[in-house]
């Protein structure tokens, strides 16, 4: 499997204070990488600079191309899409134009196939279905992530960046989320997952790295990872079946 | 005051007030969009109306040759940034945008002009030379600061009003002009005299009113429009960037303020700074509407149009100073109603 994804010495700086250090990671075509950390960690910001939001130094190549310098709307429309912590959504909008909106630069590009993926959407999540004539602004936190999620979907991304998507959400919600995410990988999407809820993370990805203040402190195949007595110390808590987050 | 000077003072106050209500809601639409209060509004009302007389009097307006120059200027700042990005691809793009438009713009100008086309054809092509001024002067003036704070961006509007301004003394000369009306008809309805300039006004205002909300309801780059307007961020992680929706905003804008001039045009004498005073009244309403309201802005709009119909009876030498002290109780009425909300800066 060829890499989609490819970081390298990837620095990010808020004025004087450097946020992300010295960072490489990549994502395989077609697989789930996760990447867990604690709090003010970077993670956040390590998704940002990947979608252009921030100014970065060093290099990320998509899909074979070096796209560092390449505006964000510009890795929207070749399939970059990120989910951001804070969801982002068109608040006084209904559900229907967040979602049309998702799709803006496959509108620009004509696409046809548009109004089948309304369809695979509602069908993900029927919930937004029902609610497709309601303000975004009044739905409850999880039916927010799923709208955050099918807005996202209907950009047909190719690399999907999803930070901290089970934050305040109820665990039979999680469960669902990640039910969604693991189900994507099927339909060749690639995922790069940032979680403070490792657990979780882990059982769905296929390799993790694990950040510490700005700095990939370890990596490896989830399965590892899960096992590596660091990550079990610090991240997944000595409780066998914990699945809540730490907060 | 008898019955009939108040029915005309009405309809009066509403033909004027429509202009304004059409400035007020490009207003609130570039607000919303950019955080850019547009002061120069009024500059393109002022270059709609004075492009379009110039046209009738068989000449080349002179905003012909400032759509060429500006396209020039923003070909060199696109060239500059795609350079910069590395991104060649956009080369013929920008030289097909910038200076092959505006110079066969020039080109069917030079060649009407002297033609003394029909008053529709006249009207279309003085739109065709205003409107795409828009973008240019938000490219050039605007997106390099567009993150600034609105205080900035107010300043560089107030800057290129009076650099519009001064364009319009260059071009236009002092004199004002007047344009002929679109229809001379009148009907008598008992003591009421309707002109047809008047519905034409009216009926205009309202149709572009329906055509913004069909396009900000059923279109794409409308609801792109209302995205930025509502979560900036949220309109970039999904592709709308904010020079696009700038461009468009700007495009709309223009296209608005140029039409507003020549609806204006042959009910006022318009000179080359006449356009500011107009703008500002569309301002008041705007205001009104607490810059983020579309119809309570067009209502204030049709208030201030009102007002002012009456004022310039009651006290015509005190007109402007009754209509613009209407944003101070205004302003009190908001400050108690409205919540104040953090602007959020980026």
């Amino acid at each position: 499997m060829s890499l989609l994804l490819d970081v390298r010495d990837l620095c990010v700086t808020y004025g004087k204070v450097e946020a992300v250090h010295r960072v490489a990671l990549s994502v395989k075509e077609g697989s789930i990488v996760t990447v867990i950390g604690p709090n003010g960690a970077g993670k956040t910001t390590l998704l940002a600079a990947l979608m252009g939001m921030l100014h970065a130094r060093g290099s990320v190549s998509y899909a074979g191309k070096e796209i560092t310098r390449v505006e964000p709307e510009q890795r929207v429309s070749r399939g970059l899409c990120l989910v951001p912590e804070r969801r982002e959504l068109f608040a006084t909008m209904t559900v229907e134009d967040n979602l049309v909106l998702g799709a803006f630069h496959r509108y620009r590009k004509r696409d046809k196939a548009i109004t089948a993926d309304f369809e695979q959407v509602y069908q993900l999540f029927p919930r937004l279905h029902e609610r497709r004539r309601q303000l975004a602004g009044t739905l409850s936190g999880g039916e927010r992530q799923m709208l955050a999620l099918g807005r996202a979907l209907m950009s047909r991304p190719r690399l999907l960046m999803l930070d901290e998507p089970s934050l305040g959400l109820a665990p039979l919600i999680v469960r669902d989320i990640f039910r969604v995410i693991a189900g994507l990988r099927e339909t060749g999407v690639s995922i790069l997952l940032v979680e403070q809820n490792a657990r979780a993370a882990l059982q769905v990805a296929d390799y993790g790295y694990v950040l510490e203040t700005g700095e990939i402190a370890i990596e490896g195949p989830s399965a590892d990872l899960a096992s590596d007595p660091r990550v079990v110390e610090s991240y997944l808590g000595l409780v066998a079946g914990n699945t809540e987050k730490a907060s | 005051m008898n019955a009939q000077i108040a029915i005309f003072l009405v309809q009066d106050g509403l033909t004027n007030g429509a202009i304004y209500a059409l400035l007020a809601l490009a207003l609130v639409l570039v607000f919303a969009v950019t955080r850019v209060i547009f002061i120069p509004q009024g500059e393109f009302v002022t270059y709609g109306a004075l492009t379009l007389a110039s046209l009738q009097l068989g000449k080349l307006p002179g905003t012909a040759w400032l759509l060429l120059a500006a396209g020039i200027a923003v070909t060199a700042v696109e060239l500059a940034q795609a350079l910069r990005l590395g991104a060649a691809e956009r080369i013929p793009g920008i030289l097909f945008k910038y200076v092959i438009f505006p110079a066969a713009v020039m080109g069917l100008a030079w060649w009407a002009a002297p033609l003394k086309l029909a008053l529709t054809l006249q009207v279309l092509l003085t739109l065709i030379v205003v409107v795409p001024l828009g973008p240019m002067v938000y490219r050039l003036a605007y997106q390099p600061l567009a993150n600034a704070s609105v205080l900035v961006l107010l300043i560089i509007s107030v800057a290129v009003h009076f650099a519009m301004t001064g364009l319009g003394l260059v071009f236009f000369g002092a004199e004002g002009s007047r344009t002929p009306a679109f229809s001379d008809a009148h009907w008598n309805l008992g003591v009421l005299t309707v002109s047809g300039q008047s519905l034409w006004v009216m009926g205009t205002s309202l149709a572009l009113i329906v055509g913004l909300f069909l396009f900000f309801e059923h279109t794409i780059y409308g609801k792109a429009l209302r995205a930025t307007a509502i979560n900036r961020v949220g309109a970039r992680l999904v592709g709308v960037s904010p020079a696009m929706a700038g461009k468009l905003s700007f495009t709309l804008a223009a296209l608005i303020g140029a039409l507003s001039g020549i609806l204006i045009a042959p009910i006022t004498t318009i000179y080359y700074d006449s356009g500011f005073l107009v703008g500002l009244k569309g301002f008041v309403g705007a205001i009104v509407g607490g810059l983020v309201s579309y119809p309570i802005a067009a209502a204030g709009a049709l208030l201030v149009g009102l007002l002012e119909a009456y004022a310039s009876f009651w006290a015509s030498a005190y007109k402007e100073v009754i209509v613009f002290t209407l944003i101070i109780p205004v302003l009190i009425w908001r400050s108690f109603t409205t919540h104040h909300i953090e602007d959020e800066e980026e």
